[in-house]
């Protein structure tokens, strides 16, 4: 298995950031559990780049299969942020839903999905529309069938377009500082509506509102992560023992929390604003708190965890 | 695109069993290696698959240095470019034969 023979490194001292989507996988299951589905050396390659001139990836920018952790099977895509933005084409799209399907049958404890992709891959746009459209009806059946799903974002690519879409629909997210959730990005809100309503070049701006300190302190993301891979499998151990039944009620809860929150936040002008009535002391310290300092305020503010979603 | 293959014989096989690697990712000034052993060997191809036109010459000098180097019998390599430089392409090649006698 041609993931499995990715380079060994030590998941304390890898970074989720810097690493791939085959080390992240190998480094995040128990060691050599990985086991992988459409491998490399199936070359299941995009049938639409080459069209445009572009290159492909053996794997079309996805890693899927089947894993250990902590003992328990789970089944894992990483998306590969390098690879075209970590964008959903026809075939990166397919394997994703064949996984979450295949979930139905081979009942896993939980499914991870890795995510670090801007959306949709524009070169084959009407297969990665279905492809999150499927996505979301598959996470769907699968959380139905009483299966937790869990996405996990500190990528470089962020997790953005169709991808902050599918996240919304995952039981649990967990995000690091340097991740980022939002479906419209940056550049493109800038393009549609102007700098002075969005400059994308303000980085401060740009994590403030977007980043993973934000989506933790609004109850976006349900754990804030310290950027290690050890980090991150932590937190989706967690977070598969504490995820929330796919019913009425959590359906109802959700609800009424983007109610309240939109009622609450609707006005303010930015997220420090935000901070500032969730209670925090000193909401322009928020950015350079450190993972320990941050974890503090998170357990002082009350819609940081909730029963929905 | 351009596609290039190029086929070496060589003095021994590539030590190990590991039956296939794969290395790398397809970004700019970067590339992926896929690397199995599935040929004789004493041989050994390379295939590329790059956006970039015209280097055919640079591709071939690397992947003969790679060859002599290494002595990387019994391997397939496939390459997806990105548009890396000729000392990247050279250190994915060994790091990806390095991956295979693991």
């Amino acid at each position: 298995m041609a993931g499995a023979h990715a380079a060994s490194t030590d998941p304390d001292a890898l970074s989720w950031y810097e690493a791939t989507a085959r080390q992240r996988v190998v480094a995040l299951a128990d060691p050599g559990s990985f086991e992988e589905f459409l491998p490399p050396t199936e070359r299941r390659m995009s049938p639409h780049l080459p069209l445009f001139d572009l290159p492909r990836a053996f794997d079309d920018g996805i890693v899927v299969g089947r894993a250990k952790l902590d003992g328990k099977t789970v089944l894992v895509a990483a998306q590969e942020g390098r690879f075209m933005g970590g964008a959903f084409g026809e075939i990166h799209g397919a394997k994703l839903v064949g996984l979450l399907r295949a979930a139905l049958t081979l009942k896993p404890a939980a499914v991870l999905i890795l995510f670090d992709t801007g959306g949709v891959r524009l070169q084959e746009a009407n297969a990665g529309e279905t492809a999150i459209a499927e996505t979301m009806r598959a996470i769907v059946d699968v959380r139905a069938a009483g299966i937790p799903v869990i996405g996990l974002i500190g990528g470089r690519a962020g997790c953005y377009g169709g991808g902050g879409l599918i996240a919304g629909i995952c039981s649990r997210l967990a995000v690091s500082e340097g991740g980022r959730i939002s479906v419209s990005g940056p550049e493109v809100i800038e393009t549609n509506k102007g700098a002075e309503e969005f400059d994308s070049r303000d980085r401060a701006l740009v994590w403030r509102t977007m980043g993973g300190k934000h989506r933790r302190l609004i109850g976006g993301a349900d754990a804030f992560c310290a950027d290690t891979v050890s980090a991150f499998r932590q937190a989706a151990l967690d977070l598969i023992g504490r995820a929330p039944a796919f019913d009425l009620d959590t359906l109802e809860a959700e609800q009424a929390r983007l109610e309240s929150r939109i009622a609450r936040f609707g006005d303010c002008r930015d997220a420090t604003e935000i901070w500032a009535r969730l209670g925090v002391n000193d909401p322009e310290s928020v950015p350079a708190m450190d993972t320990r300092a941050f974890d503090e305020t998170v357990s002082r503010v009350r819609e940081a965890d909730h029963d929905a979603r | 695109m351009e596609s290039l293959t190029f086929r070496h014989t060589t003095k021994k096989p590539l030590p190990g069993s590991v039956p296939n690697a794969i290395t790398g990712v397809v970004a700019s000034g970067n590339l992926e290696i896929l690397l199995e052993r599935v040929l004789p060997p004493d041989a050994c191809e390379v295939a590329i698959e790059t956006p970039i036109a015209g280097y055919g010459p640079v591709w071939e000098a690397v992947v003969a240095d790679f060859v002599a180097r290494a002595q990387p019998g019994g391997l397939r390599i496939s390459i997806n470019d990105g548009g890396a430089r000729p000392d990247t392409v050279s250190l994915r090649l060994l790091q990806g034969a390095r991956l295979m006698e693991a």
